[in-house]
């Protein structure tokens, strides 16, 4: 029942609407005074209008892209591994991006933003290689297996950032850049994240590919498509959104790892179906936990991450007695 | 084989034999052990011999009481949960941890932690802990039903969720405040006598209790329902497990800090040495390798690299290796 209702144009429709309603609040809610009335009494020139193209825009672009990237990149990462409990966080991707940023900190500290970006991508790209690399040598049906395997090996890259960093006396500014926090995002400090969106737009294309993939090597080639390519495409997708949105705006636990599982929970599981449900609820996700974060303790600000990683958590709760009571 | 086909043909002798090798394996173990432990305390002494010694014994003492409560803490865990690759620490009590220490520096100021009596710090850490983990662990053994599953998520879960937390009260505590944080975060074996005695206190009776349920505990390893079958009260003698790896954990955590994967590695590498299931036998092997592990590294960080406090970071980096291949190998066979 449920699923033939949200499957629905018209439900999708409605879904756009919602984020597009949470975005336009999202844009006037702030210390500084900008509202419908200040900026048409203004006109173009007014502070307001200002502090709106300088600062609101950027920040909701900012938070709708980051949002539905990497709820995506999550929902790709479940695909290719086929296992519900894996994301960019737990696969090491996250950790090996910021491993690499710490790297480039350290040893090249001039370096533009996009240098430091490419080789967070690098990391990230080598940090997932070697999960899926790992998984080869595990009993894939094994659920629990899987997301393990990927914690630990997240913990032991996250060791090798600890260690240097405590050595380094960079902790807190590891902390910081760990932590998603789009308060610092203004005009020229969010763009890099149209990039992160870009490569969510090749995997939406390649999205029943990715699935097949999913299926392993052998069933991949006997469809007369090429497997080696395919895992790359998904991986360098999944590592390019987690390095980009951890260079830019510090890392979102738990986004890829509970939309898509709401969204397969409401749609089943029907990836070309789900693809931009995943990334509209995303963008409406983190929209609405920035919100809570800026209001709940207004004038001041809770990062983003710590927010969604308490509702996060609360959710992810909820949805697994729910559907462990229901086996019963 | 020799001792398979042994066991086969006559079986009071094999098991004599496998008994004795296992004995021997022990031996060899506290053999290790104690010379690392006579390095540790008496070589690179320079200046007051008396001071040095002394003070080394008390960091020792401290080690020597996680180990035995960790190992022990993780055997039993492994056993109840039947699966080998869970340890107590993956059920977010690390993350409680740091999260009890983040809000008394950011309710009471860094100079709380100097300030406050460590007894009274040492038992509402513990306290709260113990509460925590046994309530966690019963709503989710007899609540929601038998999944191990669930239980692993649901504690990765709070293990995120008080990290959130920790992390939001860390960002409004100033720099300097964050400083004497951060040494919390890291396991320091440097511990007040009074602590070592109420740990040693704690860490006895809780050894005390596990004599008394020890047989019952090797009928578990058979599994839930062989267990039931021959008379254990499975679900009364979980609940006393969960208990008492609660309590080993909190005294652990509290007297030195997170040390998340040194019982994942040490009960493994005792049950691969010794190729028993006596607890009887895995638990005292896996006491001994934790007494190995820390005293050796210690030595190793402190007098030939020169590092300090972050054996358990090296812990962390090794066990997560030592994990993966224990994972993957296990995968192939």
């Amino acid at each position: 029942m449920t699923q033939r209702i949200g499957a629905t144009p018209a439900a999708l429709v409605a879904g756009v609407v919602l984020t597009a309603a949470l975005a336009l609040v999202s844009v006037f809610v702030g210390v500084a005074d900008v509202t419908p009335g200040s900026l048409l009494r203004g006109g173009p020139d007014s502070e307001a209008a200002l502090l709106l193209a300088a600062s609101r825009l950027p920040r909701t672009i900012a938070l709708v892209l980051a949002g539905a990237a990497s709820a995506i990149a999550g929902l790709i990462m479940q695909m290719l591994v086929r296992n519900r409990f894996v994301e960019p966080g737990t696969t090491g991707t996250t950790e090996a991006a910021a491993l690499g940023l710490l790297v480039v900190t350290v040893s090249a500290p001039g370096l533009p933003l996009t240098g430091k970006m490419a080789v967070a991508i690098g990391f990230a790209l080598v940090g997932t290689a070697l999960f899926l690399l790992l998984l080869r040598r595990v009993p894939v049906r094994s659920v629990i297996l899987v997301p393990l395997v990927g914690i630990m090996l997240g913990s032991v890259i996250g060791a090798v950032t600890t260690f240097f960093a405590y050595r380094l006396d960079l902790f807190q500014t590891l902390d910081t850049w760990l932590t998603g926090d789009f308060s610092g995002v203004l005009r020229g400090r969010y763009e890099l994240l149209w990039v992160a969106f870009a490569a969510t737009v090749a995997a939406w294309v390649a999205a029943d590919r990715l699935t097949v993939a999913g299926l392993g090597r052998d069933f991949t080639t006997n469809l007369g498509m090429h497997y080696g390519r395919l895992l790359a495409l998904g991986v360098t997708v999944v590592a390019t959104v987690a390095s980009v949105v951890v260079v830019t705006v510090g890392a979102i636990p738990f986004l890829g790892l509970i939309v898509p599982n709401i969204v397969s929970l409401v749609l089943g599981d029907n990836a070309r179906r789900a693809i931009p449900w995943v990334a509209v609820a995303g963008a409406a996700f983190v929209l609405a936990c920035d919100l809570i974060g800026r209001v709940v303790r207004y004038p001041y600000e809770i990062p983003l991450g710590v927010v969604v990683g308490v509702v996060g958590a609360a959710v992810f709760l909820y949805l697994l007695l729910r559907s462990s009571e229901r086996a019963h | 084989m020799p001792t398979d086909t042994l066991s086969r043909a006559i079986p009071g002798k094999a098991s004599h034999i496998r008994r004795h090798r296992v004995r021997l394996q022990i031996l060899a173990l506290t053999g290790v052990a104690v010379l690392l432990v006579t390095a540790y305390l008496f070589t690179d002494v320079t200046g007051s011999w008396e001071y040095v010694v002394q003070l080394r014994t008390r960091k020792l003492a401290a080690m020597l009481l996680v180990a035995v409560a960790v190992a022990t803490a993780t055997v039993l865990f492994q056993t109840v949960t039947e699966n080998r690759i869970l340890t107590p620490a993956i059920m977010g009590l690390d993350a409680l941890y740091l999260l009890i220490q983040t809000m008394v520096v950011y309710l009471f100021g860094a100079s709380a932690l100097a300030v406050t009596d460590p007894v009274l710090q040492w038992t509402v850490e513990i306290v709260v802990m113990v509460l925590f983990a046994t309530a966690l662990f019963r709503w989710i053994f007899t609540g929601v039903g038998r999944s191990i599953h669930l239980l692993v998520l649901v504690g990765v879960l709070f293990g995120v969720f008080f990290r959130s937390v920790t992390h939001l009260l860390q960002r409004m505590i100033d720099p300097a405040e964050f400083a004497v944080l951060q040494d919390a975060f890291f396991a320091s074996f440097s511990v007040e006598e009074r602590l070592l005695g109420l740990s040693a206190v704690t860490i006895t009776l809780a050894a005390a209790a596990l004599l008394l349920i020890g047989r019952q505990l090797d009928v578990l390893v058979l599994g839930r329902a062989h267990a039931i079958g021959l008379g254990v009260h499975h679900r009364q003698l979980v609940a006393i497990v969960f208990a008492l790896v609660s309590v080993l954990v909190a005294v652990s955590t509290a007297l030195v800090g997170p040390i998340t994967f040194l019982g994942l590695i040490v009960a493994n590498l005792a049950y691969h040495l010794i190729g028993s299931h006596r607890h009887r036998h895995t638990i005292p092997a896996a006491i001994l390798l934790a007494v190995i592990f820390l005293v050796g590294g210690h030595l190793l960080l402190e007098r030939v690299f020169d590092l300090g406090t972050v054996l358990a970071v090296v812990i962390d980096f090794v066990g997560g290796i030592f994990f993966i291949i224990l994972v993957t190998r296990k995968g192939t066979r």
